[in-house]
Parts: structure tokens; sequence; C-alpha cells
């Protein structure tokens, strides 16, 4: 299929530590004058003590709020100054970090990232405002959408032990009473150099960043104690059937979905995550998949249907399904119909043909993504902090190009069992 | 002195290297050859779009741009989605209001592939009925998703009450329940109106030579018949200033639009206004609605302001999303701003910081294949020619204060604004 010599440039990827333990990865792009800066960090939501959902999201907040050498405001209004772009976001198992700047300014941005590493400083009002800013994020994003609440609760049921089970936002009535201690007490648990991936991916080489990281991130000391570990629960077997139901009078479009847990690339024996990988894909990844054809070319059931796996969890991961109903048809015939489709993957393997057609996709993904320096960088950052090596993206394709047909079949009996699944309904309350 | 240095900064590199080909029939494409990545995007579009629906077959022009891909030539719709599939194609159609537009992305090695493939959706689409009918289900159950959706809810009503008896007052996607009049033939008729070489513009970024590319655009777009037949769409000015409309939604937090008469792309004072609306409330973590809105207040998560110039209208559009209760004082927060804004204009330094920001990040526009060709492709559709990407940095850097005031004045003097809140506001 000519996909061979995919990862082009990974033999120029480059990585290596700092004496104070930081990781660095430099992802080189000589395309446009421009660089992504990232700093990720190994924790996310679910190392929020318990009782305290949302501080690690709360936290990336309050991170813009400045330190003693770049106070309040300062550090985005250098980096605006710079013509940079910035953000920050929060999963469960990372946080990060990034700005977007013309190659020139790459030390600057360093400087002011490792700056508030350990430099946070919380006083006054804006802790508090800060606050009322995230509980309106949770107004935006779930409490007025009721799609999404149903993906909470289906998630919080699946979960019943594990952190993957409260929202990376946070519970609304803890995030009401979340305090600057409870951030600065993460804060200094988390937020340290050898807890730290720095990525850098853009015109550069190793050589600059290498200095450059040097002299900024060089300077930032690592804590005595011993670096932070995460001592995740693991998920008891649970036998009941479980189904959730969310109603709410505003739902003119019902839905109906259900998730698995299955493993994801860190808790995996063997191929099992990538054979995941196809599988999602045949399933449910594209319209010449099994539940679209299935369920809305052949019978007609559905509009739209597709499947999901969240493969890069740090812990046990999530398989998925949904399928939004055509008119008129009872999300109980849904569910048989996708009972029936997940069958034939257990009893028959999939055909040569299709499996090699999701291979295509799967990996072509990856050359897509070599168009885009911020897009790579994620990669990166996401496989570093859940359990993944640099080599682990470069050996990606040679994986996916490695399953067959009957490791597809192994994975859908083992993890795709009638039962086992939380299933998820959206309906128009009566 | 800053500015002069920034400048420098912020070329973006790749975009310099944009040539205009030219094919054996006429039709021009602007390109970046570039070799890094073994892939090719090409970005085109035909004007015209939604604004081109028929009175009484609102959201044709959007379903035309879904069917395009649902089954062309020789291959029904999942045999055409096989095919894409097979080599890993991705080729989109997007119905906007002023255009469809289409995107082709693929590896450089399947181009002669993906332009087959391209081509016969262009000249063979098949419009089978089963295919029209499972799209326009599909389009219903995306509409009712939106009866509950604040901000879906607010934009539809901002364009109706703004442009009442105009195409721009229609939703793009249709309207619920009125979907008898999408007909085949309806499809086929919009089809062979709109999709011609006299409003096509293509641009395109990747490892092709010039020479191979003229002949797979030539072979894929030449057979297009050479004029499209738009209806005569006229200019209009918004209206309903003034008033304030309630969507009611029983969620705990509203969605808050407003709009006010915009600026022309086309006008000479574009430009103070972009930097105007970007000291305001325009895409960084400093703009004045930012500050007082989320920083200082903590009302809401998000709050923007930004230029929306179309080809027959333009507004100014601000908003956020803010708890019920708090509906009152982010509105009078955001209104103190642009009447502040007016009335003591913006400061030296504020000028300076903008063009700072705006000069310098405009190479990050430039980074992906497909981020180049959606600039170049944008260039062209607006007539700023191709030495535009080398132009523009330095029209920011020449903007006044004198120039801002003035095009204050213009947007926000007079302006009396429409204002559209989904869910349930107190103290409005």
């Amino acid at each position: 299929m000519g996909l061979k010599g995919v990862m082009t440039q990974s033999s120029s990827i480059s990585h290596f530590s700092l004496a104070n333990g930081l990781d660095v990865v430099v992802i080189p792009d000589r395309r446009a004058p421009v660089v992504t800066h990232m700093v990720y960090y190994r924790n996310g939501a679910a190392d929020d003590p318990v009782g305290k959902s949302g501080i690690a999201h709360f936290l990336e907040h309050l991170m813009f709020k400045g330190t003693e050498k770049n106070p309040k405001g300062v550090f985005s209004e250098i980096v605006a100054d710079l013509g940079g772009q910035e953000n920050a976001f929060t999963s469960y198992d990372y946080t990060a970090y990034y700005q977007r700047v013309a190659k020139e300014n790459l030390s600057q941005v360093m400087a002011l990232e490792a700056d508030r590493m350990t430099g946070l400083v919380l006083e006054g009002p804006e802790v508090l405002s800060e606050r009322d800013v995230v509980i309106e994020e949770r107004k935006m994003r779930t409490d007025s959408d009721p799609a999404a609440q149903l993906q909470e609760s289906l998630a919080a049921t699946l979960y019943v032990h594990h952190p993957y089970g409260t929202p990376v936002i946070g519970w609304g009535h803890e995030i009401e009473a979340l305090s600057r201690e409870d951030a600065l007490d993460y804060y200094r648990r988390f937020y340290r150099p050898d807890n730290a991936i720095l990525i850098v991916a853009g015109d550069v080489t190793e050589e600059d960043v290498r200095a450059l990281a040097e002299d900024n991130y060089g300077k930032v000391e690592r804590p005595d104690n011993q670096t932070p570990a995460r001592a995740r629960v693991k998920e008891p077997v649970i036998k009941a059937r479980r189904l959730v139901t969310l109603g709410d009078e505003k739902v003119e479009q019902p839905m109906s979905q259900r998730a698995y847990l299955v493993p994801s690339h860190a808790t995996a024996q063997g191929n099992e995550a990538f054979a995941l990988e196809l599988l999602s894909q045949i399933l449910g990844g594209s319209q010449t998949s099994r539940l679209y054809k299935s369920l809305v070319l052949d019978v007609g059931l559905a509009v739209s249907a597709g499947a999901w796996y969240w493969n890069d969890a740090l812990d046990i991961g999530q398989f998925g399904v949904y399928a939004v109903p055509a008119e008129g048809v009872a999300l109980e015939a849904l569910d048989a119909a996708v009972d029936g489709v997940l069958a034939r993957f257990r009893d028959e393997p999939v055909d040569a043909r299709e499996l090699e057609r999701a291979k295509t996709r799967l990996i072509a993904d990856m050359v897509y993504a070599q168009d885009s320096q911020t897009h790579l960088a994620r990669i990166y950052g996401a496989t570093l902090t859940t359990g993944g090596k640099v080599e682990d993206v470069a050996r990606w394709p040679d994986e996916i190009r490695k399953v067959d047909a009957a490791a597809v079949q192994v994975a859908a009996k083992k993890y795709l069992k009638p039962g086992t699944a939380v299933i998820g309904h959206l309906v128009k309350a009566a | 002195m800053i500015a002069a240095r920034t400048l420098e900064q912020g070329s973006p590199r790749a975009s310099s290297r944009a040539v205009e080909l030219t094919t054996p029939s006429g039709i021009r494409i602007w390109h970046v050859e570039d070799y890094t990545v073994p892939l090719l995007s090409l970005e085109f579009a035909f004007m015209g779009g939604a604004a081109q629906d028929p009175v009484e077959a609102c959201g044709l022009t959007n379903l035309l741009a879904i069917l395009l891909d649902e089954g062309a030539g020789p291959l029904a719709s999942s045999d055409f989605h096989e095919a894409l599939e097979e080599r890993a194609i991705e080729l989109q159609f997007d119905a906007g209001r002023d255009r469809l537009e289409g995107s082709l992305r693929t590896l450089s090695e399947n181009a002669d592939r993906a332009f087959e493939l391209l081509a016969l959706t262009l000249h063979q689409p098949r419009f089978d009925q089963d295919a029209i009918d499972r799209v326009k289900a599909q389009v219903s159950a995306a509409l009712k998703r939106e009866e509950s959706d604040p901000s879906a809810r607010a934009r539809e009503t901002l364009y109706r009450k703004a442009f009442p008896s105009h195409p721009y007052g229609n939703p793009v996607e249709g309207r619920l329940g009125q979907f008898d009049t999408l007909t085949r033939e309806a499809l086929k008729g919009l089809h062979k109106r709109l999709m011609a070489r006299s409003n096509l513009f293509l641009a395109s970024v990747g490892a092709i030579a010039p020479q191979a590319l003229i002949t797979l655009i030539e072979r894929t777009f030449a057979d297009l018949p050479e004029k499209a037949s738009l209806i005569e769409v006229p200019r209009i000015e918004m209206a309903a200033a003034g008033e304030r409309e309630v969507i009611d939604l029983d969620i705990p937090q509203s969605t808050l639009l407003l709009a006010l008469p915009g600026i022309y792309r086309a006008d000479p004072d574009y430009m103070p206004a972009m930097v105007l609306n970007h000291i305001l409330g325009g895409g960084s973590f400093t703009s004045r609605l930012w500050t007082e809105v989320r920083e200082k207040r903590g009302l809401a998560y998000s709050v923007w302001s930004t230029l929306a110039p179309r080809q027959h209208a333009a507004l100014f559009l601000a908003g956020t999303a803010t708890s019920n209760e708090r509906v009152g004082e982010s509105l009078s927060v955001i209104l103190s701003e642009i009447e502040k804004i007016v009335s003591g204009g913006a400061s030296a330094e504020e000028l300076e910081k903008a063009r700072r920001y705006l000069v310098g990040s405009y190479a990050l526009r430039f980074d992906t294949s497909r981020k180049i060709a959606g600039q170049l492709l944008e260039i062209q559709i607006e007539n700023l020619g191709i030495d535009y990407i080398d132009r523009r940095n330095n029209e920011v850097a020449a903007v006044t204060l004198a120039d801002m005031n003035r095009v204050g004045e213009r947007l926000f003097r007079q302006g009396k604004p429409l204002v559209v809140v989904a869910g349930r506001p107190e103290n409005l």
C-alpha cells in the first residue's frame, strides 16, 4: 500500500532528560518559522484527592494567575505581545500547557513556563472569581446539555470505584467548595520538573532546545522527596446488568450508547490494544463500518451509529458504541440490533478486505498527523504521560499492520461480552 | 521599532512560495509545492452556498453538499466510501451561507485516484433516492438535537431576526418538518446551477510538481459548465436593532448573543476594525471583554466579539454564556465596554500590543498544509492578491489610533444592538 515509510520523520525526533528529571522531546518541523512549546505534567483529574474532584482542572485555570516574578496577568500579556497563542487542558491522566510562537520567542515562553512550574502565587479575590468561571464552564458543558449528563452518568456507572468515573471538571458541589489551599496542596505535590515532560515541535534542532531547556528549566529545583507516584485503585468485577436512563423534557432526539471496560495500551497484554483499535475502526469508525452498514443502511433502524475506543488511558480503558434511532424506533430494538452486530464479531473473523481497509485508514492518520506539529506534539504528550515511550509512537504503524483477523475476534470475544456493558439511554421525559 | 522587528518574525515562510498556475482551459489554482510530508491538500469553493437555496427549499445546498459523496458514477454510496477508504482519501463538502466548499486530502502517491473520485462527485453525483432519504433523516436528527442546544437556538434566532425575508435569515440546514420540497429534481437543478467554472476557486499545498497538478486539475474541473447561474442575492442591512428576544429553555445558564451592523471585508476601514475588535473582544486572553467579564467578575467561561463579514451583509457579533441570574450583569458589562471603547477610544499602548499580537501570530495560520491552502483560498475569494501574505502585516502595522477612533464611531456610536438570549435569564 505504499505506507511503509510512515514515520519518515521519526528518526529526527529526539528525547533526553535534564539533571533535575525533566524529560524533553524535540520534534523538528521546518516548514514554518514557528514552534509549539508544551509542558505536560504526569497528573490529571484521576489524581484528584477524594472529595476534591475538579482540583486538577481548577488548578490548571489558576496557573494563569501569576508568580512573584510575573504577577497577575503578565504571563498572558507577554505571550500576546510575542504574537503567541496559548492555552491549557486537563485530562484524567495529564495536565498540559502550551504556547505557539515564532521560533525566536521560544526562550521567552520557556522562561515563563519554567517560572510557573514552582513559582505560582495565589492571593486575593481571583481564586474565588476563577472558581465561578469553572462553575460557569461546568454549566456550559454539562448542566445545560442532557446528552453530556448522560455521558457523565454512564462513566460514573461503568467505573464504580476508579476515579475515571468522576468527571474531569469535577462534581458541582465539590467544585463549589474547592479552596486556595486545596489548589496549592495539589500544586506542590505534582508540579515539579521530575513529574513533567517538555515537548517542543517546530522549526528547531535538538541542540537549540537542549541549550534553551538547560538555561530555563534546568534551574528549576527538583524537590528532595520522591517523585509522586500514581497509585490508582482497580475496578472490581461487577456482575449486575446496568442501564442508566436520562429523561429530560427538552430531549427531541433520543439516543442509545454503551460502554465496556477494556484494556488501554498501558494495561493491555500482547497486542490486545492494537486489536481493539482495529475492532473499533471496523465496528464503527466510518460510513463503511459494520454498525453503519447494518443499522443505518441495511435495516434502517438508526440514522447514525459508531464506536470509540479510549486507548490512551493510564489505567483501564473504555470501548463504546452509540446509535441514534430512526424516527419511531424504540431504543430497545436498537440495542438488540447492536447486540447482533457485536455477536458476529465474536462468532466469525472479520474479512480480509475490511481489515486491510481499517489498517490503511489508521496508518494514514499517522501520516496526516505529521502535517501538524501541534497534533504530533499532542500524540507524544499523551503517550508519555500514559505509560508509553517515544519509540512506541514510531512502532505503532507496524503493530497495527501485524494484527490479524483472529486477534480481532479474540478481542471481541474477551471484552465485548453480552451483559457486561453499561447501557445509557437518552429519552424525552414524559 | 518593535513592529518592524516582529514583522520579520511573523512572515510565514511557506506562503511566500505560493504560485498561481493556470490549466489549458483557463482554470487557476494557487499552489505551494512542499515535499516535507508525502501528502496533498486541496481546498476549493463554489461561490453561492445556502444563500442560493430556492425560497421554498431551505436547506437544499446543505443537502447537496452532504450528498455529493453519497454515491457517484458507477459507485453507490457505500462503494464510494469504500473506494475512498481503501486509499485513506479524505473528501468532504460543506455548505456555508456564501459558498459550497470542498476539501480533499490524500497521500500524494494516491493523488490520481483521489482526483478521479473527486471528479465523479463533481460530474456524476447519483442522488439515489435512498441516500437522499437517509441524509434527510440525519439532518433532521441533528436539528432535533439542536432544539435543546442554547447556542444553536440563539444563533438561528439572531439570523432570523437580523435578516427577515432574506436568505441569510434562513437556517443553512433547513427547517424540521419542511424537507418535502428538497427533491431529487431540485438537487439536480441546484448542482447544475451552482457547480461551474466561473464561480470556482482553488488552492493546494503538498508533494506534487506544478505540471502534474495542472494535469489533474484540468482533468477534474475542465468539463464543468462554463458559467454558474446564480440567483441575485441583494445586500441587506441588519434589522431588529434595539430588540431583545428571549428563547425559553429550562437550563441553568443562558447563552447571550449581541449583533450590530458590521463592516465588509472590502471596506477600507476593515483593518482598523479588526484591530479594534481585537482590543475589545478578539482572540487572546487580554481583551477588554475577557478582562472585565471573566477575569474580574468570573461571570463566564467564554466571552468574545468578532467581525462577521459576508458577501451580502456584515455584522459585528459578541457573545457569552452565563448563569441565568447573572445575565443582566453580563449584558451590562458588555454594553458598557462597547460604550467605553467609543467614548474613550483605545490607548496607544493597547494599539501597540494589538499590533504586536496580530503581526506576530499571523505565521501561526500557516503551519499545516490544510491551513495554508485554506488561507490561500480565502485570500483569492476576497480578491486580496497573491502578495497579500507579504503585505498583510504592514497593513496591520499601519493602523493608527485615529483610524480606530473613526471606525469605532462608525460601528458603535449610533448602533442599537439586537440581543438574543437562550435560557431562563433573570434581570434582563
